[in-house]
């Protein structure tokens, strides 16, 4: 039992538990707010695995998912903000 | 030893606020606890992982990673929190027993 094991399995764990929050979240923002919480941990993933393994292309793919992750946050919070989507 | 600290200090961060994310009622608590889980735990974490590289070209990728975490997380929680209150999202309250 390494330190990466124990790192990648608590991380795995807690995005699987706010997955819950997705599925299952009474409003639009909550699941916005639990899939900007599995993006950041994702990001933790991969950056936990380019160190422990040495593979340092794994830190660039982090960047780009990071970046992607916050436009597509903005994105999604500038669209239900709008009046005439009509949804609960 | 101090990046072990680091990384378990971030793992219960982690934790807590994901437990948080599944039991508070409201969506503003909820962002209050995700949050903190992005910004204590992500910070304390990727400090371990630098702490624990060392003083290399990698660490300084992990460095620019988490000044770029640190800048657009709360610009994200803000950003739903506005979009929530423009639309007529009302804060909870404590139901007073009668």
């Amino acid at each position: 039992m390494t330190a990466v094991t124990i790192i990648i399995t608590v991380l795995g764990i807690t995005a699987s538990l706010a997955l819950y929050r997705v599925i299952f979240g009474p409003t639009p923002w909550d699941r916005l707010i639990a899939v900007n919480l599995i993006s950041s941990k994702v990001v933790m993933i991969m950056v936990a695995a380019a160190v422990f393994f040495e593979r340092r292309i794994y830190l660039d793919v982090a960047l780009v998912y990071a970046i992607i992750g916050f436009v597509s946050i903005i994105a999604i919070s500038k669209f239900l903000e709008s009046e005439d989507t009509d949804r609960k | 030893m101090i990046a072990y600290l680091f990384i378990i200090l971030g793992l219960v961060f982690i934790f807590f606020g994901t437990l948080g994310i599944i039991r508070f009622p409201d969506i503003y608590t909820r962002l209050q606890t995700s949050s903190k889980c992005d910004a204590a735990g992500a910070v304390a974490l990727l400090v371990g992982l630098m702490v624990r590289e060392g003083l290399d070209s990698l660490s300084l990728r992990i460095l620019i990673i988490l000044v770029f975490l640190l800048l657009t997380n709360p610009v994200a929680s803000h950003a739903i929190a506005r979009s929530a209150a423009i639309r007529g999202i009302k804060p909870w309250r404590k139901k007073k027993k009668c």
